[in-house]
């Protein structure tokens, strides 16, 4: 018999519905990722014992990684679809939708909440204007290494689904929020909003929730020196407290 | 009329924010749509970096050199006054980028670093590692967050255009827009609409393009009575990594940095690339085009591919590939320069390029051809703007590499203000009589596909739209196929109209949305395969074995399609070009031009 790829996925049919598992077999392709799985399914979605069924909804976009949309969890773990190579995966495969923010339908979440929280910290560099104002700062090209790899971050909450840390009762914003205050904290013209950043990661649900489990490091789809971000940021709170102490 | 008028943008790649700033910053409100969060569009995918003739490496590089390199790469086929606007603007768009906090590659000095890139000699592109893209717009999408928390932008993500509202006097009043949650059809009035929709890959079925990238709102405003410019114009980059679902782009940022393009002397040779001996490598581009070797411009690499594979039969392993080649370069210069792209190969098809040469393959990129608009960045649909890759400007015949970051952000800096300017100037709509019958169509629309209980699959249509796309539209061009092609396309459409929805439920139908934008998919390509059949001459991208040279004559002319509903088929008028600034001459790469 040819080779098949089996597949398990929870389905929801909206944030209201009961979650339900269905299994799909696939034919086997050389190549084959959990995206072009489920376009497969999409294709002629049936299921294993002959169910006629619906094509899966999930978000997808770029496809190679770098758009932060197709993250889900694959055999429980928090990574992007696109890059999940099927001959990689253990079998069945499991496919569920990140359990930790709403389930809009399928495998497709809301994470509106990272860029709310990016809101929140001023995550940008507070420029003049757009008019012709000559060149930006100079960087060394040593900084210019050390910021790039944080400016990578594709916004896909892998490390906060992971975190054990970031749930309904503590609030935390997360590991992708204080690695990006860290970006701009280093930044020449993004230094004038330090303070406030800083502010918004103090009291419930900031920094201080962060319990070092490092899950976050471990499941960034880019190797983001996250847990680095967060003491260095943890830092400059600390710094900030003092500060404030002898200053309000 | 509107003192602080609302315009609205579809669309949050490069070319829909840099318009948002520019609105923001002018005091009129914006409301953003995106099919996706702003900060997932297309743009991230663009590698390489973005071309300003800044001149920093002591080469004597000038704007008018930039200027007249995208011309003749572009085969003299764009419109030379905004080519050569861009070029002037884009070191200051530079040094902007470089203000909001791009993390450019920098000099042992301090200063943004530059490499080459295909189809110049100088080293004009500024780049953030291998993802200057996704830098770029994030940069912007900080500064439109930074707006939207001052109340001066509301996006709408999640939502998708479906068509402009138009009233009797052929002014553009709004959109019609589809929750992709809800499923909730909705107008949206404004005193002006910029479209920034970006590419139209998926018509091609796979390609390097991300997977909202349909054509579809282009097309619907083309059936609405928008003109569509240089459709034919589509380019083929030449190397990408064959994927099941997607074709995943090799950036030329790699041969910028000193990649090799080769294939072994002897066909079918079955050896270990690494073991192939200098002396029995055929690095074909190096010897057919001594000038500019590994970097002449896309179309040309595309064919020389295309020309080893198909009639040299020396693709590897006989397939269809062709080896780009890093390994000559120390791994440390690789990681600083190009780890994104290697990341991509890496994960994805499992080999370490550091170690082994690359096997790549020509994919379809990017179209040159879209909207038409004139030189302010305006359809023919009085109030509809469009900028970035869904305009037809800048590019002509072929697009130059890291030409198309710069064209974006032209587009949008230009599109934005010129919008708020009309707006300011524009007289007010009468009554809303034309929303309510915008929307009541589009209602209908949708209820006739979801109560449709035919028996055609939208997937499968959508894969044969894409194969024959893909083989008889992209790098060689016969007029028997692509009447052959049209006639598929015909045969699509009435399928279309028995098409059967597994899913027919109203929540984040996502097969729904897409087998709406199928429709739109369809009717485009006829417009790009009808152009490719007129057009006998052989131009930049475009290229008819039958038609070998390039004909002034008769062709030095835009192509503008539109839509003839009576007929449901396209129909085409011609412009001539503005060759004010550089007269044409003969496109050649062998040599120094």
């Amino acid at each position: 018999m040819a080779k098949t790829v089996i597949f398990k996925i929870k389905r929801q049919a909206n944030p209201d519905a009961k979650p339900v598992w269905e299994e799909f077999e696939l034919p086997w392709k050389p190549g084959m990722n959990v995206i072009s799985s489920l376009m497969d399914i999409a294709l002629n979605p049936v299921t294993r014992d002959g169910k006629k069924s619906t094509p899966i909804t999930y978000d997808s976009n770029c496809l190679e990684e770098v758009c932060g949309s197709c993250a889900m969890l694959i055999n429980g773990k928090a990574r992007m679809a696109c890059s999940a190579l099927v001959d990689k995966l253990e079998q069945p495969i499991r496919l569920e939708p990140f359990s930790k923010f709403p389930v809009v339908r399928d495998l497709a979440v809301d994470r509106s909440v990272l860029f709310e929280n990016l809101k929140a910290v001023k995550a940008w560099v507070p420029v003049d204007g757009t008019y012709d104002l000559g060149s930006g700062p100079r960087m060394a090209p040593e900084l210019q290494e050390e910021m790039y790899p944080l400016s990578r971050c594709i916004s896909c909450c892998c490390c906060m689904e992971a975190c054990p840390q970031f749930n309904d009762s503590t609030g935390f914003v997360g590991a992708a929020t204080i690695s990006q205050v860290r970006l701009f904290n280093e930044h020449e013209t993004g230094k004038a909003l330090k303070s406030e950043r800083l502010h918004a990661l103090m009291g419930d649900g900031g920094i201080q929730e962060c319990g070092y489990a490092q899950n976050c490091v471990e499941v960034c789809p880019k190797d983001i020196p996250l847990t680095k971000s967060i003491s260095n940021v943890a830092g400059q709170v600390m710094k900030q407290a003092v500060k404030d102490i002898f200053t309000r | 009329m509107a003192a602080n008028p609302k315009i609205i943008v579809v669309g949050g790649g490069l070319a829909g924010l840099s318009a948002t700033i520019k609105i923001a910053e002018m005091s009129a409100h914006v409301d953003l749509f995106s099919i996706v969060p702003v900060k997932r569009s297309h743009s991230v995918c663009a590698q390489g970096g973005i071309n300003a003739a800044k001149n920093l490496k002591g080469e004597g590089d000038t704007t008018w050199k930039h200027f007249d390199d995208t011309i003749y790469g572009g085969d003299f086929l764009a419109n030379q006054s905004p080519v050569k606007d861009m070029c002037d603007q884009a070191p200051g768009i530079i040094d902007l980028l470089d203000r909001m906090g791009v993390p450019f590659n920098r000099t042992p000095e301090g200063i943004l670093d530059f490499r080459r890139f295909g189809g110049t000699l100088y080293n004009r592109t500024a780049f953030a590692g291998a993802t200057t893209g996704q830098q770029l717009l994030y940069a912007l999408d900080e500064q439109v967050r930074r707006f939207e928390s001052d109340k001066k932008v509301t996006k709408y993500e999640g939502w998708e255009f479906l068509s402009a509202v138009i009233d009797s006097k052929k002014i553009c009043r709004g959109i019609c827009a589809i929750d992709l949650r809800t499923m909730e059809v909705r107008t949206f009035p404004a005193d002006a609409v910029i479209m920034a929709t970006g590419g139209i890959g998926a018509i091609f079925g796979k390609s390097t393009n991300s997977v909202v990238c349909t054509g579809s709102s282009q097309s619907a405003l083309y059936q609405q009575g928008a003109y569509y410019a240089n459709g034919e114009m589509i380019q083929v980059h030449p190397t990408s990594i064959p994927g099941e679902d997607k074709l995943r782009l090799m950036s030329e940022s790699a041969r910028g940095e000193g990649g090799r393009v080769w294939v072994p002397r002897t066909p079918g040779d079955k050896r270990e690339a690494r073991s192939i001996p200098e002396s029995e490598r055929y690095y074909f581009l190096e010897e057919w085009y001594p000038k500019y070797g590994n970097l002449v411009p896309r179309d040309v690499a595309t064919r020389a591919i295309h020309k080893i594979v198909h009639e040299e039969h020396l693709g590897i392993d006989g397939q269809a590939m062709v080896y780009l080649d890093l390994t000559h370069i120390d791994r440390e210069t690789l990681n600083r320069k190009l780890e994104g792209i290697l990341e991509i190969y890496e994960k994805f098809v499992g080999d370490d390029p550091r170690d082994v040469p690359m096997k790549i393959f020509p994919g379809m990129h990017y179209t040159m051809g879209g909207l038409w608009v004139d030189f302010n960045q305006q359809t023919n649909i009085t109030g509809l703007f469009a900028c970035g890759e869904c305009d037809y400007t800048i590019h002509g015949a072929n697009r130059l590499g890291a030409n198309s970051l710069m064209s974006c952000i032209f587009g949008g800096f230009r599109a934005g203000p010129n919008a708020v300017q009309y707006a300011r100037s524009s007289s007010a709509a009468d009554g809303n009589g034309s929303f309510d019958a915008e929307r009541k169509r589009q209602e209908d629309l949708n209820q006739r596909l979801i109560s449709s209980d035919g028996t055609e699959n939208p997937f499968q249509i959508w894969r044969e739209l894409g194969e024959v796309m893909s083989k008889n539209v992209t790098v060689v061009r016969y007029n028997k196929s692509l009447k052959e092609t049209d006639a598929k396309l015909v045969e699509l459409l009435e399928r279309y109209q028995k098409v059967n929805l597994s899913d027919k439920s109203k929540w984040a139908n996502t097969s729904f949305v897409f087998t709406r934008q199928l429709f739109n998919m369809l009717q485009l390509a006829r417009v790009i395969t009808q152009g490719a059949a007129m057009r006998d001459e052989s131009r930049g991208s475009h290229y008819k074995p039958d038609f070998p040279e390039r004909d002034d004559q008769n062709w030095m002319k835009t192509t503008k399609a539109y839509f003839a509903p009576d007929a449901d088929e396209p129909r085409f008028d011609f412009e001539p070009i503005d060759i004010s600034l550089i007269p044409p001459r003969p496109r050649r790469y062998d040599v120094a031009k």
